[in-house]
């Protein structure tokens, strides 16, 4: 008697305990609805190979790959719509999976139906208990981007240099700054900065092509690498101004920013204030 | 879940465990034996702003050492026996950036404790905190900029970084209690305002690892522990 109800117990116990999870692990992009039971078979085919069955971005592929498959247990995502530390929406990762990553072995698996996409974003949040104790970060509000022009182009240079993102990228953007040759991600792997300058009008950044996408990037920063957040230091205008003039480092692209300072005769006024100083006169 | 908002209820209720139950301190020396590491010179003269701050060379700080073999910036705390504390203190830690160095080295607080970080450079920095356990973040500040506002809200040791600047390395020691010290240049620690009650006391430093001593305080007393690592030749 005594034995049978203990096992009941242990039985509903373990049912529990194993159902919970699953219930638990769902993704909604629009009216699409991941479950995390038929991502595990996606996975399975089209993941595991880098990803690994752990999860944990050491798949059989992983040693030859530069950089490295995401380690999704540590659920630190580089393309996010939310502010750094916290965890990304379920559109993000939908969108990520989709979109591939730009210089990376990462493809943009547009091959599978949406419900195979929303599947896989099911699953991959079964391998971090993040997904269960903490929600989504609310994504950033980005306003709507004011006109291309040289004033905004020109202040958009300022920043750059008072933000100090040449130090890494480089003052033409080329990935070539004074830091760039030291960068380590978050595992200790060396990471490049984004070259700008490389690439025409397929150029892409990681997380994206559009100007949104750009303004996304540095305000959200790319966890898990070297680029931090700038959402508490530049104001949402000025985030423009600096995506406006990010788009002239990319000299062989087509674009409004590249044609409005062609325009007005191809160079950008620099103050003399905000040149990078060699020993920093006050 | 019942217990823990009874005993929350029931901890709130008591203003200071030390103030009812008398205070008993434990305090003591940390120190080393062996050699430690010789420690590497930092080359600073990509940035000029920071490396014109220091007169005198400036080395790695993984392991800072005083007279007598004492040992600096060891995270002493209680990991076990101290009284529960549901808030955290309401003052806020600091962390600085100055000539391109952390201030202090190893910071310690509690867990929800504010941590505030200062620019006080003429450049810009990113503070990145390598958490495993918490979230990892990674935050540009200018200079000129207000301090970042933040907390950590589990127990970790957190290696912190600045990329632009990858000599700068530091530590944030978030503990569940805020009966910590962190030795000085003297090694001595004091974990000062405890009631009577059976303690593992923890003393933690970043090359080499954890060491732990049990101590009963019966009332109003001083209790000395000390720690001795053995330093890692390399």
């Amino acid at each position: 008697m005594n034995a049978l109800s203990k096992r009941l117990f242990l039985n509903t116990l373990i049912a529990v305990t194993v159902a919970l999870p699953s219930l638990a692990q769902e993704a909604h992009v629009g009216d699409l609805t991941g479950h995390a039971a038929s991502g595990k078979k996606l996975y399975r085919r089209f993941c595991v190979g880098c990803h690994g069955p752990l999860g944990d971005g050491n798949g059989e592929n992983a040693p030859w790959i530069d950089p490295k498959p995401r380690d999704f247990t540590a659920a630190t995502f580089k393309c996010r719509s939310t502010p750094t530390g916290t965890l990304p929406t379920d559109q993000d990762l939908y969108n990520s999976v989709g979109r591939g990553f730009y210089n990376s072995n990462m493809p943009h698996w547009d091959a599978l139906t949406d419900q195979m996409r929303i599947d896989l974003v099911a699953y991959i949040k079964t391998f971090s208990p993040r997904w269960k104790s903490e929600k989504a970060g609310d994504p950033i509000n980005i306003p709507a981007e004011p006109a291309v022009t040289m004033q905004s182009i020109t202040h958009g240079a300022e920043l750059f240099q008072k933000m100090e993102c040449w130090k890494c990228h480089g003052q033409q953007g080329r990935g070539d700054g004074p830091s760039a040759a030291t960068l380590t991600d978050s595992k200790d792997q060396p990471i490049r900065p984004y070259n700008f300058a490389a690439g025409g009008d397929d150029s892409r950044f990681k997380c994206g092509v559009t100007n949104q996408d750009v303004y996304r990037i540095f305000m959200t920063g790319v966890d898990g690498t070297p680029m931090p957040s700038f959402a508490d230091v530049i104001q949402p205008n000025d985030a423009w101004d600096l995506v406006h003039f990010l788009r002239t480092l990319q000299t062989n692209r087509h674009s409004k920013e590249n044609d409005v300072l062609k325009a007005a005769g191809g160079k950008i006024p620099v103050k003399a204030a905000d040149a990078p100083s060699g020993s920093g006169g006050q | 879940m019942r217990t823990k908002q009874l005993f929350m209820v029931a901890s709130a209720l008591m203003v200071s465990p030390a103030l009812l139950f008398g205070a008993g301190t434990i305090s003591g020396k940390v120190t080393y034996t062996g050699t430690p590491a010789k420690q590497k010179t930092i080359d600073m003269s990509k940035e000029p702003t920071c490396a014109k701050q220091h007169t005198t060379p400036i080395t790695t700080e993984t392991v800072v050492t005083g007279a007598n073999n004492a040992l600096e910036n060891v995270v002493v705390y209680i990991s076990a026996g101290a009284p529960d504390e549901s808030s955290a203190p309401t003052q806020a830690v600091t962390f600085t950036q100055k000539g391109c160095q952390y201030l202090p080295h190893v910071l310690a607080m509690k867990t929800g404790q504010e941590l505030k970080v200062v620019n006080d450079d003429q450049t810009s920095h990113n503070i990145h905190p390598l958490a495993k356990v918490n979230r990892e973040w990674n935050k540009s500040q200018p200079p000129g900029t207000p301090p970042l506002s933040e907390k950590f809200d589990k127990e970790e040791f957190i290696s912190v970084k600045c990329n632009v600047h990858p000599w700068m390395h530091g530590y944030f020691a978030v503990l569940k209690t805020s009966h910590y010290s962190v030795s000085g240049d003297n090694g001595a620690f004091s974990l000062p305002n405890l009631p009577a009650g059976k303690y593992t006391i923890t003393a933690w430093q970043e090359d080499y690892g954890t060491q732990t001593q049990d101590v009963t305080i019966t009332g109003n007393e001083t209790k000395t522990v000390d720690f001795t690592f053995k330093a890692k030749p390399y």
